[in-house]
């Protein structure tokens, strides 16, 4: 789906399916770099299960055109203004990585267009290693394998997808070359920068699920205490063995949580 | 060279892919020979038909040990996804028509295994797919016949049968200024000696049943997607940007983005075609590259032994292997293949076909059959068996002489094989 928004046109998947009127809705936001195809699975599903599916690519990022939100604040404006759009009132939020800053960010700001929220590999703040903000900086592929393969347990950096015969380190290290120049080192940034997380989870009112990586070492489960003990509707699902790139190592019990709160 | 450390070749070859049984805690891939999967429920089984959940259908699809041997080869490559095939001709088979249809052209090195050189030149033209061939060392031959219409561009790492080093680097060039993906055959060179998708390539094949399985016991093919080909900023492929009606309108490259490719030969070429590996192939092939970069080594360390053997031996005319000064493509063999050059190769022996013939009759060691890449040497001598019906002339125009004799070199003590080649070579030699 093809939304022209203040922040530039921007692209949203809608899991294959048109949007119908009457229908509740969840939009799912991606994480450093990244694009909507992270999705793809959950999408489909909520989207033949009678929903209206946005899984937003951010601006600059997968097809959507734009200049790159500089901010977690500006990213959940980009993420509310394509809902409007797209005629979307209020959805389950649904957001990975910095896209759960995100997530969090605009259910706290914009109370009303949030039914639920849904955070995967998330805590606040949200740490950035030095190197990773350095080589992001100069554009190093170092960059990109540090996001690849530290995104993994280390068992799942030897494999056993549950998609038949995907190797998720390197789709993950595909993906994230395909980032424009400079694209990810504004996001990581913008993750660094994001100092409110605790406040504006404060002001969540709506349910909010934590889905986290008992092995993410990027946003360990112990650092997201905090975030967690903030909500006042928070519910924990701890995915044994996963680390933080939850969609790909555990597609099946990432898509079974969030049907528990969508 | 990343900073970030990550699992080696030699740990790859042996645990990519799998993670010990999660039903039984079985620490080797145990073979899931079942046809298909039993569904948890109406949902569960139309959210797989609707790739909505990861999991498996149907073993001509999907099946759990294939899936290992098919991460185990993308990691080993490089790439986002791999489909293990029933042969390697169904590999590059599947390649071609997950991209290309009736109308569209290849531009191909000329010097290609037999059956690859079959299916372009004689059977995929039945089906509107045409085929240029080009000297593999030209690149600017590869430029020259591409056409509006041409869809692909192919080689061999080792040409068939002159060895010609492919430069992997220049003809992705070519194909990437017309926005066009570069296929290669890398099974004479494995990712032990060769990594196609580094130096600029699109889509990998192999034939499973040589050197990556090793022992001589399986046919099998792998189709490797690199996932680093911009199909959307080609415009010339369809098949993966626009809606396909055989799967509810799925857009491989809009919902699977960089594994676009591989998705498509899944969801169409393996569902309809349907040359896909059987469970008890794919773990016999796994088997075999839990010890490829040993056995490579091995290969290489002996083949290097024979080569030295036969170039100063009086019975011989010539040896061919790029490792040799006088090899054409010697200094691109230096760059591209630095651990090694492979292990099959040709020589020239004195006396010409009859000599041949003399020499094939008297091997003991080696095994006179039409196969390369097993753990055990073989030997053929084409003008006597796979090209039999050809005169010298028609042999020449093959790139092939009368006395050629062409080498799988295995894991043998060396010195028995050096030994075994010089009795036929001293044989070959008397009238």
């Amino acid at each position: 789906m093809e939304l022209e928004t203040p922040s530039g046109n921007l692209f949203g998947y809608t899991g294959a399916r048109a949007h119908q009127s009457g229908q509740g809705a969840v939009v799912f936001v991606h994480g450093t770099g990244m694009d909507h195809t992270v999705w793809v699975l959950p999408s489909r599903y909520f989207a033949r299960h009678g929903y209206n599916v946005l899984a937003l690519d951010l601006p600059a990022h997968g097809r959507s055109q734009g200049e790159p939100a500089p901010t977690i604040d500006a990213m959940a404006d980009a993420v509310i203004e394509a809902m409007a759009t797209a005629n979307i009132s209020s959805a389950a939020l649904v957001g990975h990585s910095m896209g759960s800053l995100v997530a969090l960010n605009a259910a706290a700001r914009y109370p009303d267009q949030a039914r639920s929220l849904a955070l995967i590999g998330s805590t606040a703040p949200m740490g950035v290693h030095p190197d990773m903000l350095r080589y992001a900086a100069d554009n190093n592929h170092d960059v990109i394998d540090m996001l690849t393969y530290w995104g993994y347990s280390k068992a799942a950096q030897l494999g056993g997808s549950e998609t038949p015969g995907l190797w998720m380190a390197g789709n993950t290290l595909r993906l994230l070359e395909r980032a424009p120049d400079n694209l990810i080192h504004i996001d990581l940034a913008a993750c660094k920068d994001y100092d409110t997380g605790l406040s504006h989870a404060q002001a969540v009112a709506c349910p909010t699920l934590f889905i986290l990586g008992e092995r993410d070492i990027m946003t360990p489960v112990r650092s997201a205490k905090k975030l967690i003990s903030a909500v006042a509707k928070a519910q924990v699902c701890v995915l044994e063995g996963s680390g933080h790139s939850l969609m790909m190592e555990r597609p099946d019990a990432v898509l079974d949580a969030l049907i528990t709160i969508v | 060279m990343s900073k970030i450390k990550t699992f080696g070749f030699d740990t790859l070859s042996l645990h990519a892919g799998q993670q010990p049984d999660p039903a039984t805690g079985a620490r080797a891939t145990p073979i899931y020979q079942t046809a298909s999967y039993v569904f948890k429920s109406p949902d569960h089984a139309a959210s797989l038909f609707n790739a909505e959940r990861a999991g498996h259908v149907y073993s001509r699809i999907t099946n759990p040990t294939t899936a290992v041997l098919e991460e185990r080869i993308s990691a080993l490559e490089g790439g986002v996804g791999a489909i293990a095939t029933a042969s390697g001709q169904a590999a590059c088979h599947l390649a071609i028509a997950t991209l290309l249809g009736a109308g569209d052209h290849i531009v191909s090195s000329r010097s290609l295994y037999g059956g690859t050189h079959n299916l372009l030149e004689y059977t995929l033209p039945r089906f509107g797919i045409s085929t240029t061939f080009v000297d593999p060392r030209d690149a600017d031959a590869f430029a020259a016949a591409i056409t509006p219409k041409t869809r692909l561009l192919f080689g061999e790492t080792l040409g068939n049968p002159g060895l010609e080093v492919l430069n992997i680097p220049a003809i992705s060039e070519v194909a990437h200024a017309h926005d066009l993906p570069l296929m290669i055959d890398s099974t004479f060179t494995t990712p032990y000696l060769c990594q196609p998708f580094a130096l600029g390539a699109d889509i990998i094949f192999h034939s499973a049943t040589k050197f990556l399985s090793g022992h001589g016991v399986i046919i099998g093919g792998l189709v490797v997607d690199s996932g680093g080909f911009d199909w959307a900023a080609s415009g010339k492929f369809p098949t993966l940007t626009e809606p396909y009606a055989g799967f509810h309108n799925m857009n491989f490259v809009e919902e699977f983005g960089p594994a676009a490719f591989i998705t498509r030969a899944r969801k169409e070429g393996i569902r309809d075609f349907g040359a896909c590996m059987s469970p008890t192939t794919a773990f016999q092939v796994l088997q075999g590259m839990e010890t490829l970069p040993l056995r490579m080594q091995r290969h290489i360390t002996n083949t290097r032994a024979i080569v030295e053997f036969l170039a100063t031996h009086e019975a011989v005319e010539w040896v061919s292997y790029p490792e040799r000064p006088d090899h054409p493509d010697h200094e691109l063999a230096k760059k591209l293949l630095p651990k090694g050059c492979g292990a099959v190769f040709s020589f020239g022996i004195k006396g010409g076909r009859e000599a041949g013939q003399r020499f094939i009759s008297r091997v003991e060691l080696l095994s006179h059959l039409a196969n390369v890449g097993d753990a055990k040497s073989l030997v053929i001598h084409p003008a006597s068996t796979t090209h039999h019906r050809m005169d010298a002339k028609a042999l020449a125009a093959a790139g092939i002489s009368e006395g050629l004799i062409r080498l799988s070199v295995g894991l043998e003590d060396p010195d028995d094989l050096v030994e075994d080649l010089g009795q036929a070579l001293r044989a070959s030699q008397k009238s």
